[in-house]
Protein backbone atom coordinates (compact mmCIF):
# COMPACT_ATOMS: atom_id res chain seq x y z
CA UNK A 1 0.00 0.00 0.00
CA UNK A 2 2.68 2.02 0.75
CA UNK A 3 4.03 1.79 -2.51
CA UNK A 4 1.45 2.89 -4.69
CA UNK A 5 0.35 6.18 -2.06
CA UNK A 6 4.26 7.23 -2.64
CA UNK A 7 2.96 10.65 -3.84
CA UNK A 8 0.75 12.16 -1.79
CA UNK A 9 0.35 15.00 -4.00
CA UNK A 10 -2.05 13.77 -6.86
CA UNK A 11 -1.64 15.29 -10.11
CA UNK A 12 -4.04 15.60 -12.66
CA UNK A 13 -2.50 13.60 -15.91
CA UNK A 14 -1.97 16.07 -19.07
CA UNK A 15 -4.86 15.09 -21.29
CA UNK A 16 -3.20 14.59 -24.69
CA UNK A 17 -4.79 17.08 -27.06
CA UNK A 18 -2.08 16.07 -30.00
CA UNK A 19 -4.90 14.74 -32.31
CA UNK A 20 -7.18 17.80 -31.60
CA UNK A 21 -5.62 19.89 -34.65
CA UNK A 22 -6.46 16.80 -36.50
CA UNK A 23 -10.23 17.07 -35.50
CA UNK A 24 -10.29 20.62 -35.71
CA UNK A 25 -8.45 20.25 -39.53
CA UNK A 26 -11.02 17.74 -40.57
CA UNK A 27 -14.30 19.92 -39.80
CA UNK A 28 -12.45 23.07 -41.42
CA UNK A 29 -11.79 20.95 -44.57
CA UNK A 30 -16.06 19.87 -44.51
CA UNK A 31 -17.05 23.27 -44.12
CA UNK A 32 -14.95 24.78 -47.04
CA UNK A 33 -16.53 22.08 -49.96
CA UNK A 34 -19.90 22.05 -48.33
CA UNK A 35 -20.06 26.16 -48.12
CA UNK A 36 -19.70 28.71 -50.62
CA UNK A 37 -18.34 32.24 -50.09
CA UNK A 38 -20.18 34.68 -49.82
CA UNK A 39 -20.99 37.11 -53.00
CA UNK A 40 -21.63 39.90 -51.88
CA UNK A 41 -23.61 41.55 -48.81
CA UNK A 42 -27.16 41.28 -48.79
CA UNK A 43 -28.91 44.98 -49.36
CA UNK A 44 -32.26 43.54 -49.85
CA UNK A 45 -33.69 40.40 -48.36
CA UNK A 46 -35.29 37.98 -49.90
CA UNK A 47 -36.53 34.40 -48.87
CA UNK A 48 -36.69 31.91 -52.87
CA UNK A 49 -39.35 30.02 -53.83
CA UNK A 50 -39.37 26.81 -53.76
CA UNK A 51 -39.64 24.25 -56.40
CA UNK A 52 -38.74 20.57 -57.50
CA UNK A 53 -36.80 20.46 -60.96
CA UNK A 54 -33.83 22.01 -59.80
CA UNK A 55 -30.86 22.06 -61.77
CA UNK A 56 -27.37 23.36 -59.99
CA UNK A 57 -25.54 26.21 -61.43
CA UNK A 58 -22.63 24.73 -62.14
CA UNK A 59 -19.85 26.49 -62.73
CA UNK A 60 -19.43 29.93 -59.97
CA UNK A 61 -17.45 32.07 -62.61
CA UNK A 62 -20.04 31.94 -65.27
CA UNK A 63 -23.11 33.05 -63.05
CA UNK A 64 -24.13 36.01 -62.70
CA UNK A 65 -26.64 37.21 -59.93
CA UNK A 66 -29.36 39.78 -59.88
CA UNK A 67 -30.97 40.02 -56.14
CA UNK A 68 -34.55 41.37 -56.10
CA UNK A 69 -36.44 42.23 -52.57
CA UNK A 70 -37.20 44.37 -50.43
CA UNK A 71 -34.88 46.56 -48.52
CA UNK A 72 -33.11 45.29 -45.36
CA UNK A 73 -33.84 46.92 -42.12
CA UNK A 74 -31.11 49.78 -42.09
CA UNK A 75 -32.21 50.42 -45.61
CA UNK A 76 -35.42 50.89 -45.04
CA UNK A 77 -35.67 54.65 -43.60
CA UNK A 78 -34.00 55.80 -46.98
CA UNK A 79 -35.53 53.40 -49.69
CA UNK A 80 -38.96 52.35 -48.45
CA UNK A 81 -40.68 49.00 -48.20
CA UNK A 82 -41.00 48.91 -52.32
CA UNK A 83 -39.65 45.96 -54.00
CA UNK A 84 -36.12 47.02 -55.42
CA UNK A 85 -32.73 45.64 -57.21
CA UNK A 86 -29.80 44.93 -56.40
CA UNK A 87 -27.06 44.21 -58.53
CA UNK A 88 -23.23 43.68 -57.03
CA UNK A 89 -23.41 45.77 -54.24
CA UNK A 90 -25.43 48.86 -54.50
CA UNK A 91 -29.21 49.24 -54.95
CA UNK A 92 -29.33 49.13 -59.01
CA UNK A 93 -32.67 50.70 -61.36
CA UNK A 94 -33.65 47.65 -63.78
CA UNK A 95 -32.32 50.24 -66.96
CA UNK A 96 -28.96 49.78 -65.44
CA UNK A 97 -29.38 45.64 -65.44
CA UNK A 98 -28.23 46.31 -69.19
CA UNK A 99 -24.75 48.08 -68.78
CA UNK A 100 -24.28 45.30 -65.96
CA UNK A 101 -24.53 42.65 -67.67
CA UNK A 102 -22.63 44.13 -71.01
CA UNK A 103 -19.73 44.99 -68.38
CA UNK A 104 -19.80 41.19 -66.65
CA UNK A 105 -19.86 40.03 -69.88
CA UNK A 106 -16.32 41.84 -71.57
CA UNK A 107 -14.93 41.26 -68.28
CA UNK A 108 -14.74 37.66 -69.50
CA UNK A 109 -12.83 35.10 -71.61
CA UNK A 110 -14.04 35.06 -75.26
CA UNK A 111 -15.04 31.75 -74.90
CA UNK A 112 -17.12 32.06 -71.90
CA UNK A 113 -19.45 34.58 -72.90
CA UNK A 114 -21.81 32.99 -74.70
CA UNK A 115 -22.12 30.87 -71.61
CA UNK A 116 -22.87 33.35 -69.06
CA UNK A 117 -25.84 32.56 -66.76
CA UNK A 118 -28.05 35.02 -64.65
CA UNK A 119 -28.99 33.49 -61.63
CA UNK A 120 -32.24 35.94 -60.71
CA UNK A 121 -32.73 35.85 -56.95
CA UNK A 122 -36.29 36.97 -56.10
CA UNK A 123 -38.40 36.92 -52.95
CA UNK A 124 -40.89 34.79 -53.52
CA UNK A 125 -43.72 37.44 -52.75
CA UNK A 126 -42.66 39.65 -55.57
CA UNK A 127 -44.72 40.95 -58.09
CA UNK A 128 -44.38 39.91 -61.44
CA UNK A 129 -44.33 42.77 -63.40
CA UNK A 130 -40.64 43.85 -61.74
CA UNK A 131 -39.43 40.04 -62.64
CA UNK A 132 -40.93 40.57 -66.47
CA UNK A 133 -39.37 44.03 -66.53
CA UNK A 134 -35.80 42.26 -65.54
CA UNK A 135 -36.41 40.06 -67.92
CA UNK A 136 -36.93 42.47 -70.87
CA UNK A 137 -33.74 43.79 -70.42
CA UNK A 138 -31.60 40.27 -69.52
CA UNK A 139 -33.07 39.71 -73.39
CA UNK A 140 -32.22 42.82 -74.43
CA UNK A 141 -28.77 42.58 -73.51
CA UNK A 142 -28.90 39.14 -75.15
CA UNK A 143 -28.38 37.34 -71.43
CA UNK A 144 -30.57 34.66 -72.15
CA UNK A 145 -29.49 31.48 -70.25
CA UNK A 146 -31.57 32.43 -66.50
CA UNK A 147 -32.06 30.71 -63.98
CA UNK A 148 -34.80 31.12 -61.10
CA UNK A 149 -33.02 30.71 -57.73
CA UNK A 150 -35.32 28.13 -55.74
CA UNK A 151 -34.81 26.11 -52.91
CA UNK A 152 -35.62 22.23 -53.02
CA UNK A 153 -39.21 21.00 -51.55
CA UNK A 154 -40.63 17.54 -51.83
CA UNK A 155 -43.57 17.79 -52.99
CA UNK A 156 -46.73 20.69 -53.60
CA UNK B 1 23.79 6.67 -29.62
CA UNK B 2 20.87 8.73 -31.91
CA UNK B 3 20.78 12.00 -31.00
CA UNK B 4 16.64 12.40 -30.04
CA UNK B 5 15.17 15.50 -31.58
CA UNK B 6 13.38 17.39 -29.04
CA UNK B 7 9.36 17.09 -29.73
CA UNK B 8 7.79 20.07 -31.71
CA UNK B 9 5.22 21.92 -28.85
CA UNK B 10 1.76 21.18 -31.02
CA UNK B 11 -0.36 22.95 -28.49
CA UNK B 12 -1.02 25.58 -30.71
CA UNK B 13 -2.01 23.72 -33.50
CA UNK B 14 -5.54 23.39 -32.35
CA UNK B 15 -5.87 27.40 -31.87
CA UNK B 16 -5.06 27.87 -35.12
CA UNK B 17 -7.60 25.36 -36.97
CA UNK B 18 -10.14 27.05 -34.79
CA UNK B 19 -9.32 30.21 -36.27
CA UNK B 20 -9.54 29.42 -39.57
CA UNK B 21 -12.49 27.03 -38.83
CA UNK B 22 -13.93 29.97 -37.77
CA UNK B 23 -13.11 32.03 -40.33
CA UNK B 24 -14.51 29.85 -42.67
CA UNK B 25 -17.80 29.48 -40.72
CA UNK B 26 -18.22 33.13 -40.87
CA UNK B 27 -17.43 34.26 -44.20
CA UNK B 28 -19.01 31.36 -46.32
CA UNK B 29 -23.14 30.69 -46.85
CA UNK B 30 -24.08 27.24 -46.40
CA UNK B 31 -26.82 27.78 -48.79
CA UNK B 32 -26.22 25.53 -52.74
CA UNK B 33 -26.97 27.43 -55.63
CA UNK B 34 -30.05 25.88 -57.45
CA UNK B 35 -32.38 26.95 -59.75
CA UNK B 36 -35.21 26.33 -62.35
CA UNK B 37 -33.00 26.69 -65.54
CA UNK B 38 -34.73 28.77 -68.35
CA UNK B 39 -33.96 30.68 -71.46
CA UNK B 40 -35.43 33.57 -72.75
CA UNK B 41 -36.11 33.99 -76.55
CA UNK B 42 -33.70 36.37 -78.60
CA UNK B 43 -35.00 39.64 -78.41
CA UNK B 44 -37.17 41.38 -81.00
CA UNK B 45 -35.14 43.90 -83.23
CA UNK B 46 -36.68 47.46 -83.08
CA UNK B 47 -37.15 47.83 -86.34
CA UNK B 48 -39.23 44.43 -86.46
CA UNK B 49 -43.23 44.96 -85.70
CA UNK B 50 -44.49 42.54 -83.37
CA UNK B 51 -45.98 39.75 -85.27
CA UNK B 52 -48.82 37.31 -84.28
CA UNK B 53 -46.96 34.08 -85.13
CA UNK B 54 -50.06 31.72 -86.55
CA UNK B 55 -50.13 29.16 -84.61
CA UNK B 56 -53.01 26.70 -85.16
CA UNK B 57 -55.28 26.48 -81.84
CA UNK B 58 -55.24 22.69 -81.11
CA UNK B 59 -51.59 22.91 -80.81
CA UNK B 60 -51.62 25.82 -78.34
CA UNK B 61 -51.96 25.14 -74.57
CA UNK B 62 -52.65 28.49 -72.46
CA UNK B 63 -51.69 28.76 -69.22
CA UNK B 64 -52.96 32.55 -67.97
CA UNK B 65 -52.40 33.09 -63.98
CA UNK B 66 -53.97 36.24 -62.90
CA UNK B 67 -53.66 38.51 -59.91
CA UNK B 68 -54.89 36.65 -57.13
CA UNK B 69 -52.31 33.73 -57.97
CA UNK B 70 -55.54 31.36 -59.86
CA UNK B 71 -54.43 29.39 -62.99
CA UNK B 72 -56.71 29.12 -66.10
CA UNK B 73 -55.70 26.34 -68.77
CA UNK B 74 -57.24 26.24 -71.88
CA UNK B 75 -60.59 28.67 -70.37
CA UNK B 76 -61.01 26.09 -67.39
CA UNK B 77 -60.02 27.15 -63.96
CA UNK B 78 -57.64 24.73 -62.39
CA UNK B 79 -55.68 23.96 -59.09
CA UNK B 80 -51.90 24.04 -59.64
CA UNK B 81 -51.98 20.13 -59.10
CA UNK B 82 -54.34 18.98 -61.85
CA UNK B 83 -51.22 21.36 -64.52
CA UNK B 84 -48.83 18.33 -64.72
CA UNK B 85 -50.77 15.95 -65.78
CA UNK B 86 -52.77 17.90 -68.17
CA UNK B 87 -49.55 19.51 -69.63
CA UNK B 88 -48.59 15.59 -70.31
CA UNK B 89 -52.07 14.90 -71.92
CA UNK B 90 -51.43 18.01 -74.01
CA UNK B 91 -48.01 17.49 -75.17
CA UNK B 92 -49.01 13.65 -75.55
CA UNK B 93 -51.77 13.63 -76.99
CA UNK B 94 -51.89 9.41 -77.13
CA UNK B 95 -55.69 9.27 -78.73
CA UNK B 96 -55.61 11.59 -81.54
CA UNK B 97 -57.89 13.89 -80.62
CA UNK B 98 -59.01 16.62 -82.54
CA UNK B 99 -58.38 18.94 -79.46
CA UNK B 100 -55.09 18.19 -78.78
CA UNK B 101 -51.87 18.70 -81.16
CA UNK B 102 -51.25 17.89 -84.04
CA UNK B 103 -49.29 14.38 -84.33
CA UNK B 104 -46.10 13.67 -86.31
CA UNK B 105 -44.51 10.72 -87.19
CA UNK B 106 -40.74 10.71 -87.58
CA UNK B 107 -38.18 8.12 -87.41
CA UNK B 108 -36.33 8.50 -84.70
CA UNK B 109 -33.38 5.97 -85.48
CA UNK B 110 -32.44 2.70 -83.33
CA UNK B 111 -33.64 2.07 -80.69
CA UNK B 112 -37.09 4.19 -80.62
CA UNK B 113 -38.10 3.44 -84.42
CA UNK B 114 -40.75 5.74 -85.61
CA UNK B 115 -42.80 7.51 -83.23
CA UNK B 116 -45.53 10.10 -83.10
CA UNK B 117 -45.14 13.12 -81.33
CA UNK B 118 -46.76 16.56 -81.44
CA UNK B 119 -43.90 18.77 -83.04
CA UNK B 120 -45.68 22.03 -83.24
CA UNK B 121 -47.09 22.35 -79.59
CA UNK B 122 -46.70 25.19 -77.82
CA UNK B 123 -47.30 25.90 -73.88
CA UNK B 124 -47.82 29.41 -74.12
CA UNK B 125 -47.37 31.28 -70.48
CA UNK B 126 -49.27 34.35 -69.51
CA UNK B 127 -49.18 36.15 -66.02
CA UNK B 128 -50.28 39.23 -64.42
CA UNK B 129 -48.35 41.98 -63.82
CA UNK B 130 -49.55 41.47 -60.28
CA UNK B 131 -49.03 37.51 -59.95
CA UNK B 132 -46.62 36.04 -57.32
CA UNK B 133 -43.60 35.08 -58.35
CA UNK B 134 -43.57 32.06 -56.13
CA UNK B 135 -47.25 31.53 -58.38
CA UNK B 136 -45.30 31.73 -61.60
CA UNK B 137 -42.53 29.51 -60.24
CA UNK B 138 -44.89 26.54 -59.54
CA UNK B 139 -46.39 27.40 -62.86
CA UNK B 140 -43.14 26.77 -64.80
CA UNK B 141 -42.10 24.17 -62.79
CA UNK B 142 -44.49 21.89 -62.79
CA UNK B 143 -44.46 22.18 -66.67
CA UNK B 144 -40.82 21.86 -66.72
CA UNK B 145 -41.41 18.44 -64.46
CA UNK B 146 -43.88 16.97 -66.95
CA UNK B 147 -41.09 17.32 -70.03
CA UNK B 148 -39.05 15.22 -67.44
CA UNK B 149 -41.54 12.95 -66.11
CA UNK B 150 -41.82 12.11 -70.22
CA UNK B 151 -38.56 12.35 -71.03
CA UNK B 152 -37.87 9.62 -67.95
CA UNK B 153 -40.37 7.76 -69.24
CA UNK B 154 -39.10 7.59 -72.24
CA UNK B 155 -35.66 6.43 -71.08
CA UNK B 156 -37.15 4.01 -69.01
CA UNK B 157 -39.04 2.61 -71.86
CA UNK B 158 -36.16 2.73 -74.42
CA UNK B 159 -33.19 2.45 -72.62
CA UNK B 160 -34.38 0.75 -68.81
CA UNK B 161 -32.42 3.73 -67.03
CA UNK B 162 -33.49 6.70 -65.50
CA UNK B 163 -33.17 9.73 -68.29
CA UNK B 164 -30.59 11.66 -65.86
CA UNK B 165 -27.93 8.43 -66.08
CA UNK B 166 -28.35 8.73 -69.94
CA UNK B 167 -25.49 10.21 -72.07
CA UNK B 168 -25.57 13.57 -73.24
CA UNK B 169 -26.02 12.45 -76.86
CA UNK B 170 -29.03 9.73 -76.21
CA UNK B 171 -30.55 12.70 -74.00
CA UNK B 172 -30.57 15.12 -76.60
CA UNK B 173 -32.21 12.56 -78.74
CA UNK B 174 -34.80 11.93 -76.03
CA UNK B 175 -35.02 15.91 -76.35
CA UNK B 176 -35.90 15.55 -80.04
CA UNK B 177 -38.80 13.71 -78.84
CA UNK B 178 -40.17 15.78 -76.65
CA UNK B 179 -39.14 19.72 -77.23
CA UNK B 180 -39.67 21.72 -74.45
CA UNK B 181 -41.72 24.40 -75.63
CA UNK B 182 -42.35 26.77 -73.05
CA UNK B 183 -43.31 30.23 -74.33
CA UNK B 184 -43.91 33.67 -72.64
CA UNK B 185 -45.83 35.98 -73.72
CA UNK B 186 -44.38 39.53 -74.34
CA UNK B 187 -45.53 41.58 -71.86
CA UNK B 188 -49.02 43.03 -72.14
CA UNK B 189 -51.04 45.36 -70.14
CA UNK B 190 -54.53 44.23 -70.10
CA UNK B 191 -55.68 47.01 -68.95
CA UNK B 192 -57.26 47.99 -65.19
CA UNK B 193 -54.68 49.43 -63.10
Amino acid sequence: MAKIRRNNKREMPALNTSSLPDIIFMLLFFFMSVTSMKEVTYKVSFTTPTATELTKLEKKSLVRYIYVGTPTAEFRKQYGAETRIQLDDAFADKSEIGDFIINERSAMNEQDQGLMTVSIKADKETRMGVISDIKQELRRAYALKISYAATQRTNY
Amino acid sequence: MAKKIPQINASSMADISFLLLIFFLVTTSMDVNQGLARRLPAPIPPDQKVEDTDINKRNLLVVKINSADQLMVQGQLKDIKELREEAKKFILNENDDAFYPKLFEEDFGEPFGVIRYTKEHVISVQNDVDTHYQAYLNVQNELVAAYNELRDACARKYFHTGYNELDEDTQKRIQKIYPQKISEAEPKNYGGN
